[in-house]
């Protein structure tokens, strides 16, 4: 394992990456060293079986969340709703998909309410929607984001919860349970999902100007305008796809449970996207951004969650934990602190400063 | 200009060793060197001017003076005592005090909190655990009355104009009882009046002994002010002179490295093309209510229209709704004859008009971007995300305008934001001049820029007009706006009064403005 990441490492030695794969690395190796056959990794039924293909899958809708947010945090945003968004569009398709067993002369067969694909499409407009409505208020109606996404954040869950009547919705039809748990060429097909959009998104902002709009947005959106970028439909377009993320994740983590449940599906998942976005090293305060370092983020977010719950950690401390783990990481990161740090331990040169 | 009069007191020089004195100063930022060898003495009872072109390490020396930047080496002496501050707070405890160029001040925060921010009058047990509001207040109204200044000092900073913003700064500064004062661009937004006021609290604080720096672009205020002048250029000495013994000519050659062409050599750009064409921007009765009065104006391609009015006489409000950065509510703007909609800035860019922001630092740059990606922005902007200008191609042509403007810059990827003004403004001339434009509106395109950048930008607008590009021209150096302008259009109370031809005097300008009062 060592061997394959070795020149990896060498060459990200003086990139931005390497901060966030350092951490990434630490905790894995805590990990192992605390969790036998960790790194154990086996060929069962044509797919790959271990705790690091575990942590890849469930980190897939962390990750697509927080593609999203890198965008809109580009933009000087942020999207405090995305859970809601999560919830929403898993309710969405959970209901249309189907809730019942039918039984066909005395044969149980699982039969969809709507045709799956028109259910998946159904729920990922509605996120789109979501998406869009924060959009018009951020950079039409021109409310501060964090406020205007908490609008929906608050009402995302109730929506959900309307939808679903208050009930966990059970979904009975194994064809969608492929999206969250199903395996293509050995792997999550959930990782697909999330690699592919990655790479969509990466080519959108390095081979068109997106990209460089975005930033200068962030920076400085006046300049922007005056300059002729379309600042407000840019904007409005980000928040859209921000949702469209959401929406996305909302369909792997219905299908992973088999379930949609209005009131805790995506419970928080805005802060570990928000919190996925920083560890990678985009500044909240907008402008640069780092797509390949969100993927990094949301990976060691999920596998510290994995890791909490492995090596049991009393449930009820388990957040305590994982809040002096992000600490110390947030720490380890700034550039800042480890200057400090370097101070402490050597003495800065105070000569020629006293006559 | 004016204070003949007020005769000039015999510096402390001579008699007394320097309260300041730099020697041997070196500051270098990767491998710019951007100060090398610098000295510097400042006696107690004078006004010293710090002179340079933009680049020249003015503001660096500063830096390094107030503890911004610490210095590679060399000695800062505080009356003999060797020093080296660590921070700007720093400086202001050992007695230096300083006002920057641009507004460091926080406006929502009022007038009285902005001036003590930091140091408030406390009050009550152990030391004063509460803030003193009634003597904070009066001792704010009282240092602005020095400065003939009557604001309510309870009122956010926001709420008064810029001017009144430098000047709340500039006090803030004196209040800092210090022994020596810099001032970094103290007038650039200050009109003559202010100025004058501002000259006279100056005048009044040398002759009580302070030490004055002062760095201004505006030489004709140096002189008016300044007893001893230091030269830079390239961040290195040029010379240490008496103010009265170098002549502007002088002072201009020291500061550039050669003799400039009269600066008043410029001509009009179209009076030579002598054929009329047809007018290619007009406008009628454009209006938005409360910015510009119904207003009917039109420009010629290869026309350099001049905007004379004061400040506040709506020059940037036209310039806003011709781009379509505001949307008029009356009148129409056409095109070669053709209606048009200005409803946003990016279709007056598709149209073929671009704009030169009166304020760089808030519309101007994308700071912490690169020169190249600030150069290409607008033309991206035009052509939509694709196709994108490759990183070559933006390159290439970030190049060719650093090389044609004269933008100082080891590397194109450096982010613009840690270029001087002068250079910035070029910058942002480029990203427009690379849109090839049929209408540049530039807004105040010299300010806070030095003589040298300034003919150059000049000469490159002229050149322009010549090949068939017009130009709408404002600034508030009326002297600036006759000598390009091929006809003025004079502007008072958002509405416009009546044109001039080329070659009217500024005192026509005025003579008008005054007409019309």
């Amino acid at each position: 394992m060592s061997a394959s990441s070795e020149p990896l490492f060498k060459r990200l030695l003086a990139h931005s990456l390497f901060w966030p794969l350092v951490t990434l690395a630490m905790i894995l190796v805590v990990n192992a060293s605390l969790n036998q056959g960790f790194w154990v990794l086996q060929w069962r039924d044509g797919h790959l079986y271990g705790s690091l293909i575990d942590i890849l899958n469930r980190s897939a809708p962390l990750m697509l969340v927080a593609l999203g947010m890198t965008l809109v945090i580009a933009t000087r945003g942020i999207d405090i709703s995305v859970g809601a968004v999560v919830a929403i569009s898993a309710s969405v398709a959970a209901l249309m998909i189907g809730g019942t067993l039918v039984i066909n002369n005395g044969v149980p067969t699982h039969v969809s309410r709507f045709p799956m694909p028109l259910a998946i499409v159904c729920a990922l407009l509605v996120a789109l929607f979501c998406g869009l409505w924060n959009g018009l208020l951020v950079a039409k109606i021109g409310l501060q984001p964090i406020i205007a996404t908490l609008i929906l954040m608050v009402a995302g869950r109730g929506i959900a919860q309307l939808a679903t009547g208050g009930q966990i919705v059970t979904v009975y039809y194994a064809p969608y349970f492929y999206i969250g748990n199903g395996f293509l060429w050995g792997l999550p097909f959930a990782l697909f999902i999330a690699g592919g959009t990655f790479l969509a998104v990466h080519l959108l902002v390095t081979r068109t100007a997106l990209g460089m709009f975005i930033q200068a947005i962030g920076i400085n959106p006046a300049a922007a305008r005056l300059a002729g970028v379309r600042e407000r439909l840019i904007t409005v377009c980000v928040y859209a796809f921000c949702g469209l993320t959401a929406g996305i994740a909302g369909l792997i983590i219905s299908s992973n449970v088999k379930s949609a449940d209005g009131n805790n599906a995506g419970s928080l998942m805005e802060l570990d996207a928000i919190l996925a976005v920083t560890l990678g090293g985009t500044l909240l305060s907008g402008g640069r951004f780092n797509l390949a370092g969100t993927m990094v983020g949301a990976l060691i977010i999920q596998t510290l969650t994995s890791t909490i719950y492995s090596i049991g950690v009393p449930p009820e401390i388990n957040l305590v934990v994982k809040a002096v783990v992000v600490f110390v990481v947030m720490l380890l990161q700034s550039a800042d602190f480890r200057q400090a740090v370097r101070g402490w331990v050597f003495r800065p040169d105070s000569s020629g400063g006293v006559a | 200009m004016s204070k003949t009069n007020i005769t000039k007191p015999p510096s402390g020089r001579g008699s007394s060793a320097p309260v300041l004195e730099l020697s041997g100063i070196n500051k270098h930022f990767g491998p710019v060197q951007a100060l090398h060898q610098v000295k510097l003495s400042l006696y107690a009872g004078e006004i010293h001017a710090l002179m340079g072109q933009n680049g020249a390490g003015k503001s660096t020396l500063i830096k390094v003076l107030t503890g911004v930047y610490p210095a590679d080496n060399g000695d800062i002496r505080l009356r003999g005592q060797l020093i080296r501050p660590t921070s700007t707070l720093h400086a202001q405890h050992l007695g230096i005090s300083t006002v920057y160029q641009e507004v460091n001040l926080c406006t929502n925060l009022s007038v009285a909190e902005n001036i003590f921010a930091g140091r408030y009058p406390r009050r009550g047990a152990m030391g004063g655990w509460s803030i003193d509001w009634t003597r904070m207040q009066q001792e704010a109204k009282d240092l602005l009355q020095r400065l003939n200044l009557d604001i309510d000092v309870a009122q956010p900073l926001s709420s008064y104009s810029v001017a009144v913003q430098q000047m709340v700064a500039i006090a803030r500064g004196l209040s800092i009882s210090a022994q020596v004062l810099i001032l970094d661009e103290p007038t650039s937004s200050l009109d003559d009046d202010e100025v004058e006021r501002l000259f006279g609290v100056l005048r009044q604080l040398r002759d009580q002994g302070m030490a004055i720096l002062f760095i201004t672009h505006f030489l004709g205020q140096m002189y008016a002010l300044c007893d001893h002048i230091t030269v830079l250029r390239n961040g290195e000495l040029v010379g240490e002179y008496a103010a009265s013994e170098l002549g502007q000519g002088a002072l201009i050659a020291a500061m550039v490295g050669h003799e400039l062409d009269a600066s008043l050599g410029a001509t009009p750009a179209a009076q030579s093309s002598t054929a009329p064409t047809a007018d290619w921007l007009t406008t009628r009765g454009l209006a938005r209510s409360g910015s510009v009065k119904p207003m009917d104006l039109s420009v010629r391609q290869g026309e350099v229209v001049g905007i004379g009015g004061l400040l506040g006489s709506g020059r940037t409000e036209l310039a806003r709704l011709l781009f379509g950065l505001d949307r008029s509510d009356a009148g129409e703007i056409s095109l070669n004859g053709q209606l048009v909609r200005m409803d946003c800035p990016s279709t007056a860019i598709k149209l073929g008009l671009g704009l030169c922001p009166e304020d760089r630092k808030a519309e101007g740059i994308i700071a912490e971007l690169s020169i190249r990606e600030n150069i290409a922005l607008a033309l991206q902007a035009r052509q939509g995300l694709w196709p994108f200008i490759s990183r070559a191609r933006q390159t290439e042509m970030a190049l060719h305008y650093v090389k044609a403007l004269g933008i100082k810059t080891s590397d194109v990827d450096t982010p613009i934001g840690q270029l001087s003004g002068g250079n910035q403004q070029k910058a942002v001339l480029a990203r427009w001049l690379a849109t090839q434009p049929k209408l540049l509106i530039l807004d105040e395109p010299t300010r806070g820029i030095d003589v040298a950048a300034k003919q150059e930008i000049m000469n490159e607008i002229l050149t322009l007009a010549k090949q068939g590009m017009a130009v709408l021209f404002i600034s508030s150096e009326m002297s600036e706006v006759v000598r390009v302008a091929d006809r003025i259009v004079v502007m008072r109370d958002h509405a416009k009064i009546g044109e001039l031809p080329a070659g009217s005097t500024d005192h026509a300008v005025y003579a008008l403005i005054a007409e019309h009062a």
